[in-house]
């Protein structure tokens, strides 16, 4: 596999504190506070997933906070964004309304999908979370077609669709690039690249771990980005939603990460990951976007280990209660597997 | 009331036109749209008329299309993505069925993916397997999804306007072999999908045919030579597979006691034996005078050679055998 990616891809490198000179503190500590309360509430997930609490399946993206949320930080509540298969963070980026994630990945209908959905189906429109479903790279054509209607109906927002470097081995993927561009619709497809798909390390299913190359094939301009900088995130989206919201047509930012559990649940999945080891992860934790950032700040003298102590301590009191609230919310109604078939009667 | 004489092309082109003038948020996608030639005059100067922002010819890509436009309706438009042959559109199983078809329930009915999507079935001419499928049956199979054959050219119009001003994901699937049939129109009235019901479209006394698209057309054109076999044949035209209301179908086999179902799809695990299925568990055995019988493609793919060919199509002729055989047991 040529590494095109190069020293992204090196789990030893980038592990210093990083980059925040010239950022607003506040958005610096919003966005601090945004990753901690996502991994808090993944992490929470995991546990209810290991007790059996959960029935269904969780695929967690603790390790990969700072995409959503610095993707997030320039989106407006009309843009249209969609998602996958592991797209807790995507959510809780636009609405941290983590009392009804856990609600729905309870399957209760307090829940963001009502309890129809499951960690897998997730809904909330208002923010502009348009949904995310398992089948991977199902939603990169909706996306692109959410904002070709932002084109017509001139509203000035943008579609944003998650891809994985797996979701790029679907063909609907590439048509969806080359349409996007051929109608000049504004777009922003968002590759995170964990160099994973399932179990499968990237250099065992393409030539090349740049997944950018295939922007290069449809003439969209891109951005390569360390995936666990939030600061990097957050320009580099800024930058290409300007030029999207500018008519400028599609963007696409390839954002390199890891992830820190297996592909599904809470297990570190050593065993079943090809070329998935705990030296490697032990080096992407090292590569933590929220302790790069908590100590960019510590440095910068913006923010102290109190501050830092207070704020989880808040975190895991307003978690700890969400979850029991969600634990006792009532389940859907018998009728409902009939009720939501169709929208119209 | 003054009418206009349409063909059943025609009546789908007029359809578009209401669509697209009134409604802002229609647009249409799909290959070939900017020449439309392989829709024969269905979609005729749309491009000209409403301009290609809104009628999009499209690269060489039904998958990336068809959820383009489950995605635009999530977002508020009421898009038609048009496949001119049924066979391409099968590239763009996911967005069909895992997508447009699923979303309001497995999101708690709070996304609406009011997509309608045109599927026309072509077939004839030597043109062979893959050019000629008739799905319906798969796609009634799938809940969530509406499914629409419109047989007559009233239909073939106010149908897909009903389709598309519905708020669900809708299925159309209209037949090249009945572009032909003519009719006067009455103006257009907008009809509520969800209320749309198999109708009696000839009434007669001996025996029920039920079909749907062009085979309600082959049934109506035999139960007219039957008529002067003295053989009264009433046939229900089923318009809407999914979801499938049946006791229209019901009241008329109570009747007739015989009943008799045409199906351009093949025969096994087909909707033919959905509709057999829905009377015989809704009647008393003893209401049947005779069992039922099917009329409907041989379990093969179409062959191209004429002489094959020929045989494997339904034709009028093969509709009056098989009401001859259960009339006359």
């Amino acid at each position: 596999m040529k590494n095109q990616l190069e020293e992204l891809s090196n789990p030893e490198r980038f592990h210093s504190p990083i980059g925040i000179k010239d950022f607003p503190t506040d958005t610096l500590i919003e966005m601090f506070e945004l990753m901690m309360t996502i991994r808090k509430t993944e992490q929470r997930l995991a546990l209810g997933r290991k007790d059996g609490l959960i029935g269904g399946p969780v695929h967690l993206g603790v390790g990969q906070e700072a995409i959503a949320v610095g993707i997030s930080e320039y989106l407006r509540k009309t843009d249209r964004v969609f998602g996958a298969h592991r797209s807790h963070a995507h959510l809780l980026a636009l609405n941290p309304d983590f009392y009804r994630l856990f609600a729905e990945v309870l399957g209760k209908k307090t829940g963001f999908s009502k309890g129809m959905g499951g960690s897998m189906h997730l809904w909330n429109q208002p923010s502009g979370f348009y949904g995310s479903v398992p089948i991977v790279a199902g939603t990169v054509s909706l996306a692109v077609g959410a904002a070709m209607a932002a084109k017509l109906q001139k509203t000035g927002d943008i579609g944003v669709a998650y891809i994985g470097d797996g979701a790029v081995e679907e063909g609907v993927v590439h048509e969806s690039f080359n349409l996007a561009k051929i109608q000049n619709a504004p777009m922003l497809f968002v590759i995170e690249n964990n160099l994973f798909a399932s179990h499968m390390h990237i250099s065992l299913r393409q030539p090349n771990n740049m997944i950018a190359r295939f922007a290069v094939a449809n003439e969209i301009p891109y951005e390569l980005v360390d995936g666990n900088d939030v600061v990097a995130v957050a320009q580099a989206s800024k930058r290409l939603i300007n030029d999207i919201r500018a008519g400028k047509g599609p963007r696409l930012i390839e954002l390199v990460t890891y992830r820190w559990y297996g592909h599904v649940d809470w297990r570190d999945d050593v065993d079943v990951g090809v070329k998935r080891s705990l030296d490697d992860i032990d080096n992407w934790k090292a590569r933590d976007p929220i302790a790069r950032l908590s100590k960019a700040m510590i440095k910068a003298n913006i923010w102290s280990a109190e501050q830092q102590e207070a704020l989880e301590v808040k975190l895991d009191r307003n978690i700890r209660s969400a979850w029991d609230k969600a634990m006792n919310d009532s389940y859907p109604s018998s009728d409902s597997t009939l009720k939501y078939v169709y929208a119209a009667t | 009331m003054t009418t206009q004489k349409h063909n059943y092309g025609t009546a789908i082109l007029s359809a578009f036109e209401y669509l697209l003038e009134n409604y802002p948020e229609v647009f249409v996608i799909g290959q070939g749209l900017w020449s439309p030639w392989y829709v024969g005059n269905s979609m005729t100067d749309l491009d000209k008329k409403f301009g290609i922002e809104r009628v999009i010819d499209t690269p060489v890509s039904e998958s990336a299309c068809t959820g383009a436009a489950v995605g635009a309706s999530l977002a508020g438009m009421k898009p038609i993505v048009v496949h001119p042959r049924m066979d391409f559109m099968l590239y763009a199983m996911d967005a069909v069925v895992n997508q447009a078809a699923k979303w309001s329930h497995m999101l708690g009915g709070q996304a609406h993916p009011g997509v309608t999507i045109r599927s026309i079935i072509n077939r004839g001419g030597e043109q062979g397997a893959q050019h000629s499928q008739a799905l319906h049956a798969w796609f009634a199979h799938v809940p969530g999804l509406r499914v629409v054959m419109p047989s007559t050219v009233a239909d073939a119009r106010d149908l897909l306007i009903a389709s598309v001003l519905c708020n669900d994901p809708v299925m159309y699937i209209d037949d090249r072999w009945l572009y032909e049939q003519e009719d006067d129109l009455p103006p257009v009235i907008e009809l509520n999908l969800t209320e749309q019901r198999p109708v009696v479209s000839l009434t007669g006394e001996d025996i029920t045919i039920v079909a749907s698209g062009h085979s309600s057309l082959l049934a109506r054109k035999a139960a007219q030579q039957l008529e002067g076999e003295n053989i009264s044949v009433e046939v229900v035209d089923v318009r809407v597979l999914n979801p499938f209301y049946a006791e229209e179908i019901i009241n008329s086999v109570k009747k007739t006691k015989n009943l008799l179902v045409v199906d351009s799809g093949w025969m096994s695990g087909g909707f033919s034996a959905e509709i057999i299925a829905k009377v015989v568990e809704n009647l008393p055995v003893s209401c049947l005078r005779n069992p039922p019988m099917r009329v409907a493609l041989p379990d093969a793919p179409a062959p191209t050679s004429r002489v094959l060919e020929k045989a494997y199509y339904t034709s009028v002729e093969d509709v009056v055998e098989a009401v001859k055989k259960i009339v006359k047991k």
